[in-house]
């Protein structure tokens, strides 16, 4: 189950130690992003360009406003 | 978008996301550091000023006022212990009411407000056609970040200066 969170929980989870990954497409990621945030375009999201996630630590998701 | 992507990830085995639902605009709402090509692009944010006299609603007007005085400006802004703006005190509120109402019974509440991360072309340009001499800016819980002024924005941001 999905957790959704806002503002505060996402930056506790950062100084946790979550990897952040924004959803946008490349030329949005590369435009602008938050902090240490890594690209995986929701359309490319697969076996292939999610190994290199850690399954050990939380994942957390973004995109422009959630729409 | 960014459900599906959560959803996506648990798909394929992972056990622990999260969707910061509100996402990039929200982050740039409360004008936080961003990275990227544009990152360093001139925005509201980048040009605010802190020095705005403020009061808290119970406080007589009488203070507000003295400090009003005091300050390079001619209003106050109302604020909660958290910094939630309340409302603004114009000087002609604060001199046609009696030093001893408080703040909140004179404020006008709920003024308009804009977020840090506009930019400043856009925001010039809206101070310059509804004849406005700055602009408020909070985060989107309405905390108070500072004000923006367009004394400040003429030639920083392309447009002819006037």
């Amino acid at each position: 189950m999905v957790t959704r969170i806002e503002l505060p929980r996402l930056r506790a989870l950062l100084d946790a130690g979550a990897q952040l990954i924004e959803v946008l497409p490349a030329a949005e990621y590369a435009d602008q992003h938050l902090p240490g945030a890594h690209n995986i375009p929701l359309k490319t999201i697969s076996p292939h360009t999610a190994a290199g996630l850690d399954r050990a630590r939380p994942i957390i998701v973004y995109c422009w406003d959630g729409l | 978008m960014s459900p599906r992507a959560a959803c996506r990830l648990e798909s394929l085995g992972f056990a622990d996301v999260y969707d910061y639902a509100a996402g990039k605009v929200d982050w740039l709402a409360h004008n936080l550091p961003i990275e990227g090509a544009a990152a360093s692009s001139p925005t509201v944010g980048s040009c605010l000023r802190h020095d705005v006299p403020t009061a808290r609603p119970e406080e007589a007007l009488a203070a507000v006022r003295a400090r009003v005085d005091a300050s390079p400006y001619r209003f106050a802004l109302v604020v909660a212990g958290d910094r939630t703006l309340l409302g603004r005190l114009r000087h002609a509120a604060l001199e046609a009411a009696p030093g001893t109402a408080l703040a909140h019974e004179a404020m006008e509440s709920g003024p308009s407000t804009l977020r840090p991360h506009v930019a400043l072309a856009a925001v010039e340009s809206h101070l310059r056609d509804h004849h406005l001499t700055y602009a408020i800016i909070t985060d989107p819980e309405g905390h108070l970040l500072g004000t923006v002024h367009r004394d400040d924005l003429t030639g920083t941001t392309g447009s002819p200066s006037r």
